[in-house]
């Protein structure tokens, strides 16, 4: 089950011809995707476009109904090469990842796929996690489009543009018979706005259906000298194909005055950026209407030779809006103008920074540079010449703390790095090798465990190099989601045939957490559509690991630590896996609140748990949440002249996980916390019961009291 | 507009962007920030009003920083170009969910006094590196306070996450009451109200929350937040007659102290008192008498005041017998049902985890034996093995509550207990360095009385507190005969309170070494 469902929006996507949707980016997507009559889509979940998976997810049954078959795949290279369908197949088929890294774990099939060229119209929905919101390296899925030519979409960030590239894409695609990149900017992917739709279209030819009537020819498959043919191809046929189609179908798009001194070339996703800085300089109206030439590249690749020398005509200067680096467009560009000997003065990365998201500021400061150089004359005196002055305040770099994301609240995966850190203040330091997924934040403080992450299911790849053993065992974190989608051969298997004396600890939460809470094949949830129940434990010792530990309640952090320590100081040498697994938090609490509410007010007996702290006991010294970093376990000040720091205590947020409590028994803390049931509705004998006890309680209490004095708060 | 003409020139600004709003959320995840944009959506497209929002969803969600922005323009015949990110120096309406978050939408340059009205609520959701630290690491958000103040056009404050809280609902719904009560957006109030009640989801805590923040926020005559000084508890004293009179002999031995002691020294026999019995406060006294004798009134008797905190805290240790006590106190069973929220119906499980360790079990016992079997590692190994193992009490229950009332009942016995011993040879331990050093330095003695602060929390913490006490003492020592040998103790001193392991005291101690 999804973080989030999507269960009452998808009924939208049955909205037939000439209604209006009002929408978020994702849901739009999914709806001109089935529009276009697409056969199959699938894909794997990341921010930002884990979201479209869930559409997707829970869309399965209208997608069905249509004749389109839906895969979540187990990672990005298997959903690329489930566009192999369109290979021989006049099938549209859709995928969808994040790039850059998602980019980079399909890149092998999307290599291959560019090779073969496709029949049926090939789409890969990227969700580019560049600039603020990223979780990621920041890189471009731009050079992938350039090594392998396929062609890259970049459409201006409006729904009615975004939904209009997933048409011009599949057209695109088999046009050229070359697959299509549609690059999603993170937060074009969560924008709302309206689209005006279309009825669904069944796919021509289904997949079930391409079964009846199996397709095969060997000039397609990547084998020499094939394989010489089809980079001839590309070159001499397929991009004179595209470059014709971009322009006959006028994908690019060109806004304001033909004729000018200067122009804008800019990627469609930064149209609005672009307009807004246009807008504050009064050089565009409030609907768009510029005064400044733009060419909107909504195709990014390939660049278009006679269509932006066209541009360029009777111009002095050109400014490129490229968002990234390396430059790539601009560079293309600078070509196109060499060789045609153009006099354009051309102006990009010179005056715009080379690197980091291109904000609304970054882009105001750009244009205005670029103006001012190019052509003062548009700028108005206000502008060449401000005379506001800055109001001053005092500076408040040093009193805002860094806010990264970390663990939420009652999160099961907070206990095992506890434990951990235990077993380190024991033993010692180790070296830890962290992976892809929430279990990531472990690297933050307050637990700073695991100094590297090169990517999903690598945690135990990457250290590798420390298999052979020392004096204090390698120890490597990997999560469920990434166990699956390419640890358990990469890392795991890895791990058996070189004999690896280190420990791997496979975090399971039950579901791919990070990414929003999708299911997994270990899941414990039962599926409609999916295989789940498929136990880590099980997976491991097929591939041959002997030494294998299940714990099935992780907030258990004395056992969590023994077994860690097991591991590490065990005789046995070859590789040791935990798998220490408690459901994700978040999911938990998104399931089971609502029924408890429901139980409490129908009158039935509940226990709802909740830690606090006995501030009189607790001294200010911060142990525990040096061990936690949990958002519930927070500090108050004390209304005491006597104390001079802050005591913890715990908000009403806190859902009762057990760490607190736990950790203080564990590492021996201190006895300031507690854990209240709260018994709603209970039943009468255990009133009764309840009733004479504390009677008994009352009276010893009473009873201290009369030998001393009492400072009782007013 | 083709081909008209070759060079273009300046233009002034589309006076339609005037109607143009521009709104950014700036949250921590978690505070239901995408719940807030939704009402805010809804509410402009209720008016007539053509309206984006955007979010970042994903990772960077789980509790750390992050902005949802929504754009607005009056609808018309043809759609706006709305930006999907706020720009700094173009925010109309800023709402922040935290006090800090206000300081970080400051920083980037999205509120400014042309334009912007800052909507913030001055709770504070602490940050782990605020939280951490072993002394006092929060932030002071006073000068978000002064900066809010110069850089917003407006400026709305208040707690909103108590206003929330009190009406059993999330801050989101106060944020919206707010931005409704500011009157930023020119839509009316019931329209606000009715995009809470389309969105189906506790509808009327919100509701509540909303209108609360809504007639504060519409108000400008509401008073600013009291602040609370610190000290401020008042407590009745409540006992037989004659504790009562003993009571109030000693409350007459502060009356004949200096003014400026009067106060603390109370809350520290107050301390003292609660913890072991009236004999106890007067040796507490006692011990002040022998401070005070050689303190100064042009020095504002400081020396006496931090003695009267520290001595009151240092004989008021955290042992086994306190612990106990304070967990079967009459009154803490009822203060944990209001803090808890438990409605008098449901009943109420309380478990404590206790792991005790040998020292503190040895500690219990008389000074000699106490010694005797502390100094044979084979017996408390034994002791440790038998007796100290985590044991989760349940103090609603009958046994575990007898258990813990009897070792609370021990009060009688403590002064002849290994620990009282040990602790009290410590506390005169440090109060002879802090006097040793008065006559060459007066502030200096008042430095190491300070430093009692560095022993804090119970076992390994504990132990850790008082290395570092102890190392601190042993710098200053080194540093004693200079000038600004007082500097240096506090410098010191608060190195010990930065990190766990005592890395800043550490360095600190390498810069003393290297010029001694």
């Amino acid at each position: 089950m999804a973080e989030r469902s999507f269960a009452k929006e998808v009924q939208k996507l049955k909205l037939g011809q000439g209604e209006t949707l009002r929408c978020e980016g994702i849901l739009a997507i999914t709806k001109a995707l089935l529009e276009c009559g697409v056969g199959y889509v699938g894909g794997y979940q990341g921010a930002p476009i884990s979201h479209l998976m869930d559409v997707l997810a829970d869309a399965e049954e209208i997608l069905s109904e249509l004749g389109v078959r839906y895969e979540a795949n187990a990672s990005e290279a298997a959903a690329a090469a489930m566009l192999a369908a369109s290979v021989h197949y006049p099938i549209r088929g859709a995928v969808t990842f994040k790039g850059s890294v998602g980019v980079n774990v399909a890149s092998d099939a999307l290599a291959n796929l560019s090779s073969s060229g496709v029949t049926g119209g090939a789409l890969i929905i990227v969700g580019e996690d560049y600039g603020e919101g990223s979780s990621i390296m920041q890189e471009r899925s731009h050079a992938f489009a350039m090594k392998s030519q396929f062609w890259l979409l970049d459409p201006r960030p409006n729904l009615q543009s975004i939904v209009k590239a997933v048409e011009d894409g599949f057209e695109l695609s088999e046009a050229s018979g070359t697959p299509v990149m549609l690059m999603l900017r993170i937060r074009s992917c969560h924008v709302t706005g309206s689209i005006e739709t279309r009825d669904n279209i069944a796919p021509p030819l289904s997949v079930k259906a391409a079964l009846s009537n199996p397709q095969r020819d060997f000039s397609r498959v990547v084998l020499p000298p094939m394989s010489y043919a089809h980079e001839q191809d590309k070159i001499n046929n397929r991009w004179p194909k595209a470059e014709k189609f971009i322009m006959e179908q006028q994908l690019n798009e060109r806004f304001g005055p033909d004729r000018s001194q200067v122009g804008i070339v800019l990627q469609g996703g930064m149209y609005n950026s672009v307009i807004r800085a246009l807008q504050r300089l009064g050089l565009a109206d409030l609907h768009g209407d510029t005064q400044v030439p733009l060419y909107v590249l909504n195709v990014t690749y390939p660049l278009v030779n006679d269509e932006f020398l066209k541009f360029c005509e009777g111009k002095e200067s050109v400014l490129v809006v490229e968002e990234g680096q390396p430059e790539f467009i601009e560079q293309g560009l600078s070509t196109m103008l060499l060789r045609a000997g153009s006099t354009v003065r051309l102006f990009g990365k010179d005056i715009l920074p080379m690197a980091g998201e291109y904000t609304g500021q970054v882009l105001l400061e750009g244009v205005t540079g670029f103006l001012r150089k190019a052509a003062p004359e548009l700028l108005s005196g206000q502008v060449l010449a401000p005379n506001s002055v800055a109001p001053s305040f005092p500076d408040l770099s040093a009193s805002v703390p860094i806010r990264p994301p970390g663990f939420c609240t009652g999160c099961p995966e907070r206990p095992i790095f506890a434990a951990l850190k235990l077993v380190e203040q024991e033993l010692g330091l180790h070296q830890i090798t962290a992976d892809i997924g929430c279990h990531l934040f472990a690297t933050l403080p307050p637990f700073e465990i695991g100094g590297s992450t090169m990517g999903y299911g690598l945690g135990p790849a990457s250290n590798a190099a420390f298999g052979g053993g020392g004096e204090r065992r390698p120890i490597s974190i990997l999560g469920d989601g990434g166990f699956w989608h390419n640890g358990l051969s990469s890392s795991i298997g890895n791990m058996v045939y070189n004999r690896s004396d280190s420990v791997a600890v496979i975090v399971d939460n039950h579901y791919a957490a990070a990414t929003g809470g999708q299911d997994l094949m270990s899941s414990r949830a039962e599926s409609k559509s999916k295989s789940t129940n498929h136990p880590i434990t099980k997976a491991l010792k097929g591939v041959g690991v002997d030494w294998v530990r299940q714990i099935d309640r992780t907030y258990d952090v004395p056992k969590m630590r023994e077994i860690i320590r097991e591991a590490l100081t065990t005789d046995y040498d070859g590789p040791k896996v935990i798998v220490a697994s408690s459901e994700c938090m978040l999911n938990k609490q998104r399931r089971e609140k609502p029924l408890r509410n429901k139980a409490i007010k129908e009158g039935r007996r509940v226990e709802a748990p909740r830690f606090g702290v006995d501030e009189d006991v607790c001294t200010g010294d911060h142990a525990c949440i040096r061990l936690s970093g949990c958002p519930s376990l927070s500090l108050k000040k004390l209304d005491d002249p006597l104390r001079d720091d802050p005591v913890a205590s715990i908000d009403q947020t806190c859902v009762g996980c057990g760490n607190c409590g736990e950790v203080a028994d564990a590492a021996v803390l201190c006895p300031s916390f507690y854990r209240v049931d709260v018994v709603h509705n209970p039943g009468w004998i255990e009133k009764l019961c309840t009733r004479f006890r504390i009677q008994i309680i009352n009276w010893l209490q009473s009873r201290r009291q009369r030998g001393k004095l009492e400072f009782v708060e007013l | 507009m083709v081909g008209a003409q070759m060079n273009l020139k300046a233009q002034a600004l589309d006076p339609q962007m005037k109607g143009l709003i521009k709104l950014a959320v700036m949250a921590v995840g978690g505070q239901g920030g995408g719940v807030l944009t939704s009402w805010i959506e809804a509410v402009a497209q209720a008016n007539g009003y053509a309206v984006q929002a955007t979010s970042v969803a994903g990772v960077a969600q789980r509790t750390g920083a992050t902005i949802y922005y929504i754009e607005m323009a009056p609808d018309g015949e043809r759609a706006p170009v709305f930006s999907l990110a706020p720009a700094a120096g173009d925010v109309d309406i800023l709402i922040a969910a935290e006090m800090i978050e206000a300081g970080r939408a400051i920083l980037r340059g999205f509120v400014t006094p042309d334009r912007t009205t800052l909507i913030t609520s001055t709770h504070r959701s602490l940050a782990v590196s605020e939280k951490m630290v072993p002394g006092d690491g929060t932030v002071d958000s006073r000068d978000v306070r002064v900066a809010a103040e110069a850089a917003a056009q407006r400026l709305i404050m208040f707690d909103m996450e108590k206003v929330a809280v009190d009406s059993g609902s999330v801050i989101s719904s106060s944020l919206f009451g707010a931005l409704a009560g500011s009157g930023a957006l020119p839509f009316a109030r019931e329209t606000f109200e009715e995009a809470i009640r389309a969105s189906g989801k506790g509808v009327e805590t919100s509701l509540a929350a909303f209108g609360q923040a809504f007639s504060v926020a519409s108000n400008p005559e509401t008073p600013a937040e009291t602040v609370v000084a610190a000290g401020s508890k008042k407590y009745r004293v409540q006992g037989s007659e004659k504790l009562l009179q003993n009571w109030h002999l000693l409350l007459r031995r502060i009356q004949e102290f200096p003014t400026e002691v009067q106060e603390i020294t109370t809350a520290g026999l107050h301390k003292v008192v609660d913890f072991q019995d009236l004999d106890y406060g007067q040796s507490y006294l006692d011990r002040l008498d022998r401070v005070l004798g050689k303190d100064h009134a042009h020095e504002g008797f400081r020396l006496t005041r931090e003695a009267a905190k520290y001595i009151a805290n240092a004989m008021a240790y955290d042992d086994v017998i306190r612990v106990a006590d304070l967990k079967t106190r009459g009154n803490r069973f009822q203060r944990v049902r209001g803090e808890m929220g438990v409605s008098s119906e449901a009943l109420m499980k309380i478990t404590e985890f206790m792991h005790p360790r040998a020292e503190e079990l040895v500690g219990l016992l008389p000074v000699r034996w106490g010694r005797k079997i502390e100094a044979q590692k084979s017996w408390m190994e034994r002791i440790e093995h038998y007796f100290c193992k985590g044991r989760r009490l349940r103090t609603d229950s009958f046994f575990a509550f007898a258990l813990l009332y009897l070792l609370g009942g021990l009060r009688g016995w403590r002064l002849r207990s290994l620990r009282h011993a040990t602790e009290i040879e410590h506390m005169e331990r440090w109060l002879s360095v802090s006097l040793g050093y008065l006559d060459q330095n007066y502030a200096l003695a008042v430095e190491v009385l300070r430093c009692r602060r560095i022993v804090k929390g119970y076992s390994d913490t504990h132990a850790r507190g008082l290395s570092k006490f102890d190392r601190v003492l042993e710098g200053i020592a080194l540093v004693s005969a200079r000038k600004d040998s007082a500097d240096w103790a506090s410098r010191l001193r608060e190195a010990a309170l930065k990190d766990e392991k005592g890395e800043a005291l550490d360095g600190a101690l390498k810069t003393i070494r290297s010029f001694v």
